[in-house]
């Protein structure tokens, strides 16, 4: 650390303080290739906690959502595949897009997905999200989720049976730990 | 007094099942004014049928109410039958009246599901949708799909029953008539239940009939109204069922004649298999309907639903109005809301059976 900084360091507020030592570290830890090397140690266990703790947004839409439902009954269970429902976005990190997007809940879906923290997916689900199905002439509704959605996972039906449905979840979890990606000194 | 805010419960919001907006404007705790706003599923049905012809249109109609989609496929295929004047086999009509019922059964399990996740019990939850199961299974034996089943025809059903069927259903029901008494036990005796539910939403029965409430939301007020009874399409009119009623017209009495009807619906389906006769399931019907106008409503799980076809002669229908009995059960909500805590919505919403499918349209 040469001098210049230490005396500009004497004049900072704290929070102008960690920021400077956090960017430095950052810059180092980038600069020396230690960054690579502990995101390629860290990412299996980044990815495993990721792939097998899949929690969706409780968010029914149309048909889809009491397939969505049955799929977390006692004959299909997807609890054990460590997929439950949080009724927050906050709290989840998959969007799952169940039945038609009219024009009405487009900007909610959009402001949904942005709430959602940073490692999430969005798996279109059925028929109308995949490509508006049914409803390819109907006036008020969006022509698929991908129009303005990155999907990771599309599941065809209409709607889908809960066996899809966590096939699909089975997928997306390939997906994950195929990404395989560290997330060191990341927000 | 405390200030006045209103609060918004929705678009998503963990106690609407459906895609709704339920505005409440709140005085401390207790609701003095709300406002549903409905429309977030709307995609243009009746404007989307004008372009369809008119065996496309069922399995459309099958999507218009997800959760009880025989009885709005059966509602299309009964007015255009009346439009095309045409007669379906006798057998066709026990086959649907079954599938009616077996449908009924279902809805009312997955609102009584509903409900127990509304109402913070997840037992509730997972046993009905366990007996659900149960009934799907039935409806997959039958044409194969779980939801939407696209199993009714302009002039009968599709194919004749599955052999075993009635052998099948009898088995579900015996099980169901347990597992039924299993269910009750867990909401008639839960305290918790019975507190977010008796005396909470009242409605006089007058005040029911000015709203415009049908089904069982307006037999839970004490009106024997049931279009089975009074105007009986299919062969209910050769069934022996009785009409439930409750006298409260609260949350509670709404739930008990539900859960009352799936029993009257038990004995409705051993009936037909009983009754049920040989014979064609279908006819031959043309492709054009002759000109003129006609008006068919049943009796939804949800309450009365109707469908008015106009035709100008072509094979696509002029016009296709659909009176959706939740829109209007929806439009009575702010006057059972006022005056009860905001925490007593779930209960009150609840059991009115939320359908926002056929609601929008």
């Amino acid at each position: 650390m040469d001098i210049d900084l230490s005396f500009q360091a004497m004049t900072m507020t704290a929070k102008q303080f960690s920021e400077m030592s956090k960017n430095f570290i950052r810059e180092t830890m980038v600069t020396t290739g230690a960054k690579k090397a502990i995101d390629k140690l860290t990412a299996p266990i980044w990815s495993w906690g990721q792939r097998n703790a899949l929690y969706p947004l409780h968010f029914g839409i149309a048909c889809c959502a009491l397939e969505m439902a049955a799929s977390s009954g006692a004959r299909f269970d997807a609890e054990r595949l460590g997929i439950i429902y949080r009724s927050s976005p906050r709290q989840s990190d998959v969007l799952l897009v169940n039945g038609w997007i009219s024009a009405k809940i487009r900007p909610s879906l959009k402001a949904l997905y942005e709430q959602m923290p940073a490692p999430k997916w969005v798996i279109a689900m059925g028929e109308c999200s995949i490509s508006g199905g049914p409803w390819y002439d109907a006036y008020n509704v969006i022509q698929g989720v991908d129009t303005f959605l990155p999907v990771d996972i599309y599941i065809p039906g209409c709607p889908p049976r809960p066996d899809a449905l966590l096939d699909g979840f089975l997928k997306l979890n390939r997906k994950i730990t195929a990404e395989n990606r560290g997330s060191f000194l990341e927000d | 007094m405390a200030d006045e805010m209103w609060v918004n419960m929705g678009p998503q919001h963990p106690f609407n099942h459906g895609l709704w907006n339920l505005r409440v404007r709140l005085d401390g705790e207790t609701i003095t004014a709300a406002e549903p706003i409905v429309g977030y599923l709307h995609r243009g049905w009746e404007k989307m049928v004008e372009n369809r012809t008119y065996p496309q249109i069922i399995p459309l109609a099958d999507r218009l109410c997800y959760g009880s989609s025989f009885s709005w496929s059966h509602l299309y295929c009964l007015a255009a039958e009346r439009l095309f004047d045409i007669e379906i086999p006798e057998r066709a009509k026990y086959i649907r009246t079954a599938c009616l019922e077996i449908q009924r059964i279902i809805s009312h399990l997955t609102w009584l599901m509903a409900l127990g996740t509304d109402l913070g019990s997840y037992t509730i939850l997972i046993w009905c949708l366990r007996e659900r199961e149960v009934f799907i299974d039935r409806m997959v034996d039958i044409c194969g799909a779980r939801m939407t089943y696209n199993y009714p025809r302009i002039g009968g059903v599709r194919n004749d029953l599955p052999p075993n069927f009635a052998r099948d259903v009898i088995r579900s029901l015996d099980l169901f008539e347990t597992r039924l008494q299993e269910i009750e036990a867990l909401t008639d005796s839960n305290a918790a239940f019975r507190m977010r539910t008796v005396n909470i939403g009242n409605i006089s029965a007058e005040k029911a009939i000015n709203l415009g409430l049908t089904g069982p939301n307006l037999r839970g007020s004490g009106v024997e109204l049931d279009l089975r009874r009074h105007e009986p399409y299919e062969v209910y009119d050769d069934m022996d069922f009785e009409i439930c009623t409750a006298t409260d017209g609260d949350a509670w009495s709404r739930y008990r004649v539900r859960v009352d009807e799936m029993r009257e619906s038990d004995k409705i389906i051993r009936q037909c298999l009983d009754k049920m006769p040989e014979g064609p399931v279908r006819v031959k019907v043309p492709r054009c309907p002759p000109k003129g106008t006609v008006g068919c409503r049943v009796e939804d799980p949800r309450g009365e639903s109707l469908m008015y076809i106009v035709s100008d002669g072509t094979d696509k229908p002029y016009r296709l109005k659909v009176r959706s009995p939740n829109y209007i059960n929806l439009s009575a909500a702010p006057a059972m809301l006022l005056g009860y805590k905001i925490s007593d919505v779930p209960s009150i919403m609840g059991v009115l059976d939320m359908c926002i499918g056929e609601t929008d349209r």
